[in-house]
């Protein structure tokens, strides 16, 4: 286990592989080719502890999170907080959060052999978490919530909860044999299959919404982790909010929902704008403004809150962050198309669909949009959820729908039996810019009617390039 | 038409409403009457009160208590209902228990109720992807996720033969199970927004006509989406 050891078998000295993966990027880029993670992933080929090696000279550590739904806004968040703290940071901004976008993003930090940044922001993917925590020995742990996504990829639910009750078990092992402090936890509460994870740990943070005035009627079809993970028991909620995410406790053993220190006391949602909440912590309680629609982006905001507080800024700080955020890459982005704004809401799995479906029933008018479904692997190959989806909540409101992408077809048939004529209904599959065109010309000539896209994630991508190419939206790369 | 989803809050984890949300509405275009029944655990199931009988699919846990709940509290009920020929129609884990028995792991077996003659056991790796497979000289396309590789006794006919994916066991070239009015098979996606014609199947064999005796409909983006499953799955 000596360091020599490792150095002899992976080789290539670190500085000559972080030149070599460098070259690589810059080749696949003049090709123009390539993901925001090649040249990550050449430089993880050739130095399998690039990330450990790298990560450990970050003057002030890392910090992890990870989530279903919302990963890559809370992220943004967290840093637009830490912004206003002073601090600066290395970030896989662009939501690439395998291990090659981790790379990638320490890589493309990496100056005279140490990174650019003082802390480390990394969002990670819910199947490569133990993996990457082992790598950057975070200080601090955000996991967030855990919803049903893409299961071919992925594999059950209790899977990925059995996991990341092992990162944790294998943390307090950790701590117990060197005597080093591991990681402070930060965990949803109202989320039981992620509250659990704290059961045996002194020291969580949790989070959770108090308003019960935003609860909804009736839980979701797509509910998951309705039952109790001590005695199996179905739980029985007091308040449900987003999905399965609410106020629970078991009938059967007493098990509930822990009571949270960074909370949501009070909640007024403004549409498809935004919402002002009530946001108590530990050291005070500050009004914040979150530019971002829905109650899904309440949670993110309180996840960024609670990750920042454990990190020691001050109540005020978390605030400004959070109020001067705008939308991240292309989820809530709005764009404007010559007089005419397009609003662009990725939809990747039933949580995120109920929770936009939420927020497009709060809109004004009657809804134009353009329903996007790839079915790549980024996407999930398996199109399931789209049935999932609580679409019934907006099909009455329907004006037109434009569906696209690789399976087109079975969107249309979703609109189609949610209860949309099928006269209101186009399928256009001969690519992404004539789809944007049908969109534009099925809308109302009177251009103050916005247009709402709702893609998947490879969608979401050819979306935004196609916008970028048209003037519309500024790239991301630059 | 009277359905009774068993379970709907444990096995529905592949959107099996679609299932049922399919059935619904192409039974109300028609002008058929619809009603819909949900008998979880500890509910009693008349037996003589529904025309199909729906499971979906669930995670082992919730699994492992329907499983328990079917083969006692259900068991006679269900087996009545198959025997005066209702029909059944059971998607992944729900198929399973349709079996004799799941052989989840060593020292934990689910019991099964028996309706069709096969048993289940769980694999090496997950069976995940497209898959097409023919019925009848027709195809059937959907979406594979299952851990558990499902052996046919020897007189049990076999739901389709497969075109590409994996079917039952990855190996046997055959997928689901069928006898009578009782059809198990693992494709989801959900199947029948994929397939309408299975859709329009499974009405008629529940009401005891013929799919052709049904009111037609306009399915132009039901064959659309068909045929985007079949290309999906390279058939």
């Amino acid at each position: 286990m000596s360091a020599p050891a490792v150095q002899a078998r992976t080789g290539v000295p670190l500085p000559a592989a972080v030149a070599t993966a460098r070259l690589a990027g810059r080749m696949a880029r003049l090709a123009g080719k390539g993901g925001t993670s090649l040249p990550g992933k050449v430089l993880t080929r050739m130095r399998p502890d690039a990330i450990a090696r790298m990560s450990d000279r970050l003057d002030e550590g890392s910090v992890v999170l990870s989530a279903t739904n919302g990963k890559t806004t809370t992220a943004a968040l967290v840093a637009s907080i830490l912004e206003a703290h002073g601090t600066t940071l290395v970030h896989n901004r662009q939501g690439a959060n395998m291990a090659g976008g981790i790379a990638a993003s320490l890589l493309g930090s990496w100056r005279r052999g140490r990174p650019t940044g003082a802390l480390g922001l990394f969002e990670v993917d819910e199947f490569w978490l133990d993996g990457l925590v082992r790598a950057l020995r975070p200080r601090v742990v955000l996991l967030a919530n855990l919803f049903r996504d893409q299961l071919d990829r992925y594999g059950e639910l209790e899977a990925i909860a059995d996991r990341w009750h092992q990162i944790v078990a294998d943390d307090a092992a950790t701590t117990t044999a060197s005597g080093e402090p591991g990681f402070r936890l930060v965990l949803g509460a109202d989320d039981p299959a992620v509250a659990d994870l704290g059961i045996d740990r002194a020291d969580v943070l949790y989070f959770g919404v108090q308003d019960v005035a935003v609860a909804r009627d009736t839980a979701d079809h797509a509910s998951d982790a309705t039952t109790c993970r001590i005695c199996g028991a179905s739980y029985v909620y007091t308040a449900s909010f987003v999905g399965h995410l609410g106020h629970y406790a078991c009938p059967s053993c007493g098990h509930r929902r822990p009571e949270p220190q960074v909370t949501a006391d009070r909640v007024v949602l403004h549409g498809t704008r935004g919402s002002t909440i009530d946001l108590r912590l530990p050291d005070g309680t500050v009004t914040v403004d979150v530019h971002l629609p829905g109650l899904y982006n309440v949670y993110n905001a309180l996840g960024a809150a609670a990750l920042t507080h454990a990190l020691g800024v001050p109540a005020a700080t978390i605030a400004a962050g959070l109020t001067s955020t705008a939308a991240a890459f292309g989820r809530a982005e709005t764009v404007r198309i010559g007089e005419r704004e397009l609003q662009l809401l990725l939809v990747k799995n039933p949580a995120g669909a109920n929770e936009v479906a939420r927020t497009l029933a709060l809109a004004e008018d009657e809804l134009d949009l353009l329903a996007v479904l790839n079915d790549r692997i980024a996407d999930g190959r398996d199109v399931s959820w789209v049935w999932d989806a609580d679409l019934e909540a907006i099909a009455s409101r329907v004006r037109h729908v434009t569906c696209a992408g690789t399976r087109a077809a079975e969107m249309a048939v979703r609109w189609k039996y949610a209860g949309v004529a099928p006269d209101r209904i186009a399928v256009v599959t001969d690519g992404i810019s004539a789809a944007l065109d049908h969109a534009l010309a099925a809308a109302p000539q009177d251009h103050a009617v916005p247009i709402h896209a709702i893609p998947t994630y490879t969608a979401m991508l050819e979306l935004r390039e196609e916008l970028v190419r048209r003037g519309a939206a500024k790239g991301s790369f630059a | 038409m009277r359905i009774a989803a068993l379970y709907p809050d444990l096995l529905n984890i592949y959107a099996d409403r679609g299932n049922l949300l399919m059935l619904e509405r192409r039974c109300a275009w028609r002008g058929i009457g619809f009603e819909l029944t949900r008998s979880t655990i500890g509910d009693e199931l008349d037996p003589d009160a529904h025309d199909l009988l729906y499971l979906g699919g669930g995670q082992d846990r919730d699994q492992q208590l329907c499983a328990v709940d079917l083969t006692t509290v259900k068991r006679d009920a269900v087996h009545a209902h198959a025997a005066r020929g209702g029909a059944v129609l059971a998607v992944c884990g729900g198929y399973q228990l349709l079996g004799h028995h799941y052989a989840l792991e060593p020292g934990v077996t689910l019991p099964g109720v028996g309706l069709l003659d096969l048993h289940t056991e769980r694999g090496e790796g997950r069976l995940i992807g497209n898959v097409a497979i023919e019925v009848d000289g027709r195809t059937l396309a959907g979406f594979e996720n299952h851990g558990g590789r499902t052996i046919l006794a020897a007189g049990q006919e076999p739901l389709g033969r497969v075109l590409s994916g994996h079917g039952n066991t990855g190996v046997s070239g055959f997928e689901g199970a069928r006898s009578g009015n009782v059809v198990g098979t693992y494709l989801h996606g959900p199947l029948l927004p994929k397939n309408a014609w299975f859709a329009d199947e499974l009405i008629a064999s529940a009401l005891g006509v013929r799919a052709d005796e049904l009111e037609p409909l306009d399915d132009r983006f039901e064959d659309a989406a068909h045929a985007g499953a079949r290309r999906a799955a390279g058939v």
